[in-house]
């Protein structure tokens, strides 16, 4: 693996984690709120849950698999490189 | 004894046990070298790492202010909870590994080597310390707060013994000393903050975990915490607690404001410099938005524990009912303890002796309040107030409330001490030693850290006891101007290789001008008055002055990318810098 496929890689992961990020506090949390509103999680309306629990515990989520696929692409990388 | 004084003793206790174990800490991690000052060496461990990032982000705003402001904001103040927590995945993406894989020590020290460019450090050094500055005043005041209602020491007293304590474990352990005490402040805060919301969350819904009891059912069956709460606040005329009353639009900027700026925050970026290594960064950031997250998710049932108990315990009977409201003389405890700190302020416009609190800003509410005889809401809640008496409010014993004084501090404290790092770094560092002494020793060095960090303690001591009219406003505008000032610069310096100090200056010059040029058209700063009225009507694409640090920083990336365009590629010693931060060395294997 060379260093710009290292790089592409890691960009497309930042791209998907930052999607995410994305869909749970502005789409889910903000935009829309009033829309999700119309469904229940237990005693909470969606959209309220998603703006002050839901999109805290997906960030915790996305930061776990970031981490851990930046392991496993540091170990590929490193490794390739040892072998050239 | 009686109860007053049996909780001064307890609080007494407990605080001063708490700053025995972080003078202990001090003494007991005192530095030698300026690697250990600034960073602690590269040597923390990710978990304790996590545990000082999560103390250093969660100042006395999130633990004193936040869950007030959430009580009283209700759905508007969820851009506080995704605002600072979404700032951090930001932070941990894009900024926090590269800037530990640079592997120097300050911020401005990346933007002047990045940029090949003193103008380009140093513009970053006004920005560091405008921003660390403003924030400090209000971790002191935070301090100020805590000692004068519990230990009913006049709030300049309070803040000296706050300083004395910081200056001895900056001043002497640098950043191993803030690391460890953070790392004990972290269980102190977090305990201080869940203990009472789990005594809170079984006394109004019988089950334990807040985040849980949140959604769950009263303990008569009769309706969910959150349907009680809307249904009572819109009968008191005010907004419901769960949809709120600001536009969409506006809190969208605001959120994103909150995000982009908490991310440019020197004081916590540099806490990835201090680990081991770069998958070391990445790991400690992930625990570190646990530890965040633990209090993130209880702050918003505290907020709604504590309107509704607030709200039940001033309106115990129906609306409307002459006898529905709370008699005065018969106040609890807690309500005449707050009221002598002038957090809490009770007028009795219609003279029945009863406390009304409801919102008379709502015409259509008080056309129907007249009727009752009601002349005017009579309670004013300073929101601070909401986490330090939520224990007070629920009749929770003496200890716990002890607790939550000691955890105050400990936030404030905690976020202080790594502010005052970073400014004493930057000065010392960065000033004296990269742009007018390079000859200087590694011990005169050392000698200029600890002599900022202590001329630092005195000035922000000085602000918390005489905070300029204009801090407050400043305190929430400054993640706007962090927001179009100092991440652009830091992101394209690591992904765009074609960026140049150019570029990056002319940038930073527009994404702040425009920022704080609109927000004085707004708001006024210092003498200034306001140009226009701080309506909506008047915003710019109805964003208020606390989201337009968004449009700044759009404003700052296009200057960039643009004038980069046109003027020459950055030299080649800088893109091997870039491509060095980008990927693992052999010393990651």
């Amino acid at each position: 693996m060379s260093a710009g496929d290292y790089w592409m890689a890691n960009l497309r992961l930042i791209a998907g984690c930052l999607s995410v990020w994305f869909a749970v506090s502005f789409g889910c949390g903000l935009l829309l709120v009033d829309r999700l509103n119309q469904f229940a999680l237990g005693g909470f309306k969606l959209g309220f849950w998603f703006a002050q629990q839901g999109s805290i515990y997906v960030f915790v989520l996305v930061l776990i698999y970031y981490a851990w696929r930046m392991k496993r692409l540091d170990a590929e990388y490193l490794s390739r490189r040892v072998g050239e | 004894m009686t109860e007053d004084s049996e909780l001064r003793w307890l609080t007494l206790l407990v605080v001063g046990a708490s700053f025995a174990v972080y003078i202990g800490i001090a003494i007991w991690s005192r530095v030698r070298t300026t690697g250990e000052f600034y960073i602690a060496g590269k040597s923390v461990h990710p978990v304790a790492n996590g545990m000082a990032t999560a103390a250093d982000w969660m100042s006395a705003a999130s633990f004193i202010s936040m869950a007030g402001l959430i009580a009283f904001l209700g759905y508007d103040g969820s851009v506080y909870l995704m605002g600072w927590t979404g700032g951090y995945v930001l932070l941990a993406l894009l900024l926090a590994p590269y800037l530990r894989r640079f592997g120097k020590f300050t911020v401005p020290e990346f933007i002047g080597e990045r940029y090949a460019s003193k103008a380009a450090s140093a513009v970053a050094v006004i920005c560091l310390i405008m921003v660390s500055f403003t924030y400090i005043a209000g971790q002191m005041r935070g301090v100020g707060i805590v000692f004068s209602r519990f230990l009913e020491l006049e709030i300049g007293q309070g803040l000296v013994i706050g300083m004395g304590v910081v200056f001895l474990y900056a001043v002497l352990g640098g950043m191993r000393g803030i690391t460890y005490t953070q790392v004990a402040q972290y269980c102190v805060l977090i305990f201080a903050y869940t203990v009472p919301a789990v005594f809170i969350s079984l006394q109004v819904t019988g089950i334990a975990i807040p985040q849980v009891a949140f959604g769950a059912n009263l303990l008569d069956g009769s309706a969910t915490l959150l349907a009680r709460l809307d249904a009572v606040v819109q009968d008191l005329g005010f907004a419901s607690y769960t949809e709120g009353s600001r536009s969409r639009i506006d809190l969208f900027f605001i959120t994103a404001a909150l995000m982009i700026g908490t991310a440019g925050l020197p004081h916590v970026l540099v806490r990835f410099f201090t680990v081991r290594k770069v998958s070391d960064a990445r790991s400690s950031a992930v625990w570190a938005l646990i530890f965040i997250a633990i209090l993130y998710t209880t702050a918003p049932a505290v907020a709604a524990l504590a309107r509704y108990n607030l709200t039940e315990t001033i309106q115990p009977g129906p609306i409307g009912h002459p006898e529905g409201n709370m008699v005065y003389e018969e106040r609890p405890g807690w309500f005449r303890r707050w009221e002598d700190t002038g957090l809490l302020q009770f007028e009795d416009k219609n003279k029945d002796g009863r406390v009304q609190y409801y919102n008379d800003g709502n015409a259509e509410f008080n056309e129907q309040a007249t009727e009752y005889g009601w002349q005017g809401n009579e309670l004013s809640v300073d929101r601070d107030i909401i986490v330090l008496a939520n224990p007070e409010i629920a009749q929770l014993p003496a200890w716990v409330i002890a607790l939550v004084a000691a955890g105050g501090i400990a936030a404030a404290l905690s976020t202080a001490a790594g502010l005052l790092l970073v400014i004493s770094a930057a000065v010392s560092h960065d000033l004296i030693k990269r742009q007018f002494r390079p000859d200087l020793s590694e011990r005169g060095e050392l000698l200029a850290g600890r002599l900022s960090a202590a001329v630092a303690i005195l000035l922000a001591g000085y602000l918390g006891f005489n905070p300029p009219g204009f801090v407050a406003q400043v305190v929430a505008f400054a993640f706007g101007l962090a927001a179009a000032s100092l991440f652009p610069p830091i992101v394209m310096g690591i992904f765009s290789e074609r960026m140049n100090k150019q570029g990056a200056v002319s940038g930073m010059l527009v994404g702040l001008l425009f920022t704080s040029a609109y927000i004085v058209a707004f708001r006024g700063i210092g003498g200034i008055s306001p140009f226009f009225a701080d309506t909506s009507e008047n915003w710019l694409f109805g964003i208020s002055p606390e989201g337009i640090g968004v449009i700044g920083m759009l404003l700052n990336f296009a200057t960039a990318i643009s004038v980069s365009s046109f003027t020459s590629k950055p030299p080649e010693e800088v893109v091997e810098l870039v491509e060095r931060i980008r990927a693992p060395g052999a010393d990651e294997a």
